[in-house]
């Protein structure tokens, strides 16, 4: 028992904060907002710490609903640092939009809370429980600011079609275990490494039951076609939500799939891959072909974000150790690029309102230039030119596909991150190319230039140091194969 | 010199007095003055050390030479791995006598955003040196595919009007290209385990039938690159819109990268395909040395006019590193050393008239050579170079490939001459509009002859141009034993896979 609450001393650490910081809310009232989104902070760092400093060797505990692994901590540790991060943007925004209420950052810790369970889950029932937290959490913030009808709409349309996702991946864990009797991921995984042994096809409810859950976490990381939710809900949400929601909740929801995947399923290979390939490339063509006629910058992101996923998709197609890294790798990447490109768009204001649409960055390189290079910086990386980091993503999921002899895949790959590029181009060009129209209000915050500053630098100069990424990923999926 | 990372060093500089630009602050004037001096010193600087390279390197060897080796990604053995031999070392001085002279082209005709564009052209510089020097896929990779992003914002921001046109066209084309050649990259690091140039370029061992597609995936990036007919069509655009010093550049290395990828990969590491694809390489360069230089002939626009020749210039090259001949190889390599300084230099000729009259019609100019007598003798230097007079670089470069060409098609050689006199005709056709005749038009009556800074400029041009005309030994002494073993390594190679498909006809023996 007593291993057992050590195991999960971080989500443990969390959950009790989380509702200590929701008790000095409700008991302080509104002007307590700043206060617990300081501690919230405070809170992230320490569980960051907490999955830091935890051992790395795989344990199970609970009775087989909670591991605890290499894989999980990497991916737990990009989940916080989405997080804070994110918190910390939301600080002055929350304030200037009338969102300060102490709700906000609780949720988002709930939210956190959820995405640490499923990365940690062991068993589908574990799995569900985590994913519901962070969903309906996720909810809520969406339509966080309720007087106004965006937001709200997003929030409902988030939640109903959330809920007929989770409804699916219910459906499809129920017939897995119809089918085997049982919910534990090594079960799981033992029975179908003995079909397989066998050389027997697995039954074909197990195969439904594959394909409902494969379609619904294709919804938790917005892969086409259950992408529909993405640029309604990326719009209608509040900024700052939206840079949590294109952070933390993808880098979950992906580490999710990988396991998944590859832990019970991982001998149904042959099953799963062909539904991960059509995923992957639907996703990289509307990613790219959809982003170019976008006007508002949310929306884009939208779109550029379903392409990512595609391409990091790319590297669970592959189903081996070194697609397991490249996805890693893609995603650690993509959360800090992502990071900083929402910085920069909080950071759009004029006149005291936030503008949203692509054209106001025209002439920003006159007006902000450093906000500019950063800006260029992190598009440049999303179209994977070299020598950024984003390079190195794609270059890792490329290389798993080579290895796993998806040629076709590869190929519709590199060329849709051509037309990607055009995009991506398309914000230098305003910023760089067109004449200035208006300046966006100043200060923008420290804390703004701050992230805006280190994500440049680290994507700027990752080719410098790659290695400890790199290696990192490396470690954390072969953590996840060793189950 | 002994023991100091020389290329590593010539490579980095550049970007260290880009940081130095880039701390610059204060009035606009000032910044603009102070970015022209650091970086007109850094890249002399540059070109300083990167004689040593020069003076240093050992004549008459294969081997790679200065190489630099740090280990960078050791999970996948990829190493920081830096050297030259005969084919490369002469591309790095290409690009370090460049772009100190672009810089001092840009000197007046820049006025706004000084230092984003020294910034611009020292990063340029960095990565243009470092894609020559890299002996390892994925930093050579970087380097080459990295060039598009200061490239990018030099034409987008100071071109002409269609600026942006131009910019995406260039952007999309290359990167279209390049992606394929990085998956090829990839594929062939599966199959050989390394991304070691030098390794490789021993001979790789790649099936045949691989080998096609690998070389495919090749061509399509140096194709574009170089480029060839039918995917040249971006150069004409990108070159009219980039700033004078962008298309020098541009003109002067950038395409170079195309003939060098051609030369570095494509034959020695894919030997069975290059055999089998030299007719289409062939077939391609005769239309590109004709077609584009009726095109040519017909343009109204000087700068297009030099693009398009520039086409036909590197359908000179192309056939010629496909005869795999001695002569035709040196020739290839030749051709685009000359093409490099005469291209470059015939896009500064042109730059000077835009300076002084903002247009690039032909129309719009007419007896110069009453006004500017320097100037019309500048430029019928270049001109007599590109056409190939004997005693300037252009004819040693032409000649040498189509000896190449002759042993290999006579039919293509044929026709490859007929390319040169369409190249002497456009040509002396442009520069007899633009030099000769009447001096009528009243905005020329007061135009004024090269400067001093210009005259600075074009001296070192003239001086190799006629010194590789006139002398080409000292320059072909450094790549022939290269090339030597470049061709010994192919035949070696075909011969080895042309004895294994016998054995497979005839498994009983």
């Amino acid at each position: 028992m007593t291993q057992d609450l050590a195991t999960i001393a971080p989500e443990l650490f969390l959950a009790v904060s989380a509702m200590a910081l929701l008790m000095l809310g409700v008991f302080r009232g509104r002007e307590s907002t700043g206060l617990v989104l300081m501690l919230s902070v405070v809170v992230v760092v320490i569980t960051f710490a907490l999955v830091w400093l935890a051992p790395s060797t795989r344990v199970v505990v609970f009775e087989g609903l909670f591991i605890r692994d290499g894989f999980g901590a990497f991916m737990k540790g990009l989940i916080l640092i989405g997080t804070g991060v994110s918190l910390v943007m939301s600080w002055r925004y929350i304030e200037r939009e009338n969102m300060a209420q102490f709700e906000f950052p609780i949720l988002i810790l709930f939210a956190t809370l959820g995405m640490l369970m499923m990365v940690s889950a062991n068993d589908l029932m574990s799995l569900y429980i985590g994913l519901e937290l962070q969903s309906l959490s996720l909810y809520v913030i969406a339509a966080f600011r309720r007087d106004t009808l965006r937001s709200t709409e997003s929030g409902l349309k988030y939640f109903v079609l959330g809920a007929l996702a989770s409804g699916m991946l219910l459906y499809g864990a129920s017939l897995i275990y119809g089918f085997t009797g049982t919910t534990n991921f090594d079960d799981l995984a033992a029975a179908f490494a003995e079909t397989r042994a066998a050389g027997e096809m697995p039954s074909l409810g197990i195969i439904v039951g594959l394909v409902f859950m494969a379609a619904g976490l294709s919804f938790k990381v917005s892969a086409v076609p259950f992408h529909m939710w993405t640029p309604d809900v990326y719009e209608g949400a509040p900024t700052a939500v939206t840079a949590f929601f294109a952070s933390a909740p993808k880098i979950a929801a992906m580490a999710l799939f990988g396991r998944v995947m590859m832990g019970p399923f991982g001998d149904l290979v042959a099953q799963w891959q062909q539904i991960i390939i059509a995923i992957s490339i639907l996703s990289m063509l509307l990613g790219a072909f959809a982003a170019i006629n976008q006007t508002s910058i949310k929306r884009l992101m939208a779109y550029s974000s379903i392409g990512h996923v595609g391409y990091a998709l790319i590297g669970l197609a592959a189903g081996t150790e070194a697609g397991i890294q490249g996805l890693i790798i893609y995603m650690t990447i993509y959360l800090v690029m992502n990071l900083g490109t929402f910085a920069v768009i909080l950071c759009m204001r004029q006149k005291g309102r936030m503008v949203e649409g692509i054209d106001d960055l025209r002439g920003l390189s006159r007006t902000h230039p450093m906000m500019a290079a950063a800006m260029a910086i992190f598009m440049f990386s999303m179209a994977g030119i070299p020598p950024l980091a984003g390079f190195f993503g794609k270059l890792y999921v490329f290389l798993a596909a080579i290895e796993a002899e998806l040629y076709v895949l590869a190929v519709i790959g590199v060329l849709t991150s051509v037309v990607g590029a055009f995009y991506y181009l398309r914000i230098i060009k305003l910023m760089y190319f067109d004449e200035p129209v208006e300046a966006f209000d100043r200060p923008f915050g420290r804390e703004m230039n701050l992230v805006m500053g280190v994500a440049g630098a680290l994507i700027l100069l990752f080719f410098v140091f790659p290695s400890p990424i790199l290696e990192g990923a490396e470690i954390a999926a072969a953590a996840l194969l060793a189950g | 010199m002994n023991g100091w990372p020389l290329l590593s060093l010539v490579t980095f500089l550049p970007l260290v007095g880009a940081a130095f630009i880039l701390t610059i602050r204060g009035e606009q004037a000032v910044v603009a003055r102070n970015a022209r001096y650091v970086a007109l010193w850094t890249s002399l600087i540059t070109f300083l050390l990167s004689l040593f390279v020069w003076f240093g390197f050992e004549r008459g060897t294969s081997e790679f030479q200065f190489v630099e080796e740090v280990t960078w990604i050791p999970a996948f053995g990829i190493t920081y791995r830096m050297g030259v031999d005969g084919i490369s070392m002469m591309f790095v001085l290409l690009a370090t006598i460049l772009t100190p002279i672009c810089i001092l082209a840009s000197w007046e005709s820049v006025k706004h955003r000084v230092k984003e564009y020294m910034v611009a052209f020292l990063a340029l510089e960095t990565l243009m040196v470092g894609m020559f020097c890299a002996l390892d896929f994925v930093p050579f990779y970087m380097f080459f595919e990295g060039v598009l992003i200061p490239m990018f914002l030099i034409i987008g921001i100071w071109g002409g009007d269609r600026r942006v046109y131009s910019a995406f066209k260039f952007f999309l084309y290359t990167l279209a290209g390049s992606v394929l050649m990085l998956l090829a990259i990839l594929a062939i690091y599966f199959q050989t385990g390394t991304t070691n140039i030098v390794v490789l370029l021993e001979g790789a061992g790649i099936p045949p039938s691989m080998q096609i597609w690998l070389w495919l995936a090749f061509f399509a990036s140096f194709a574009v690159k170089v480029p060839m007919w039918p995917v040249h069509t971006w150069l004409p655009d990108a070159h009219v819109e980039a700033p004078t010093a962008g298309s020098v550049i541009l003109a002067g290395v950038l395409l170079k990268m195309g003939g060098y990828g051609f030369l570095r990969f494509s034959l020695p590491m894919l030997p069975d395909a290059t055999a089998f694809f030299a007719p289409l390489v062939f077939a391609l360069s005769v239309v590109a040395v004709i077609y584009t230089s009726l095109v040519a002939l017909a343009q109204v626009d000087m700068k297009k006019l030099i693009a398009y020749s520039s086409v036909a210039h590197m359908g000179f090259v192309t056939a010629g590193i496909f005869t795999l001949t001695q002569q035709g190889l040196e020739g290839a390599i030749f051709q685009m050393l000359s093409h490099g300084v005469v291209a470059a230099a015939l896009f500064l000729v042109v730059g000077v008239l835009y300076d002084r009259v903002h247009s690039r019609l032909i129309e719009k100019y007419g007896g110069l050579v009453h006004r500017m007598p320097v100037y019309a003798l500048v430029f019928m230097i270049f001109m007599l170079a590109s056409v190939g007079l004997p005693g300037t670089s252009g004819f040693v470069g032409e000649f040498l490939v189509i000896v190449g060409v002759f042993q290999v098609n006579t039919w293509v050689a044929l026709l490859m001459a007929t390319g040169m006199v369409l190249g002497a005709a456009y040509m002396l056709y442009l520069y007899r509009r633009v030099i000769f005749g009447k001096l009528t038009k009243q905005h020329l009556m007061t135009i004024k002859d090269l400067n001093w800074r210009e005259k600075a400029i074009f001296a070192p041009l003239i001086v190799l141009v006629l010194w590789m005309g006139v002398y080409p030994v000292s320059f072909i002494d450094v790549m022939s034993a290269s090339v030597e073993n470049l061709i010994g390594n192919y035949e070696q190679a075909i011969a080895q896979s042309q004895a294994q498909s016998l054995a497979a006809l005839w498994p009983g023996r």
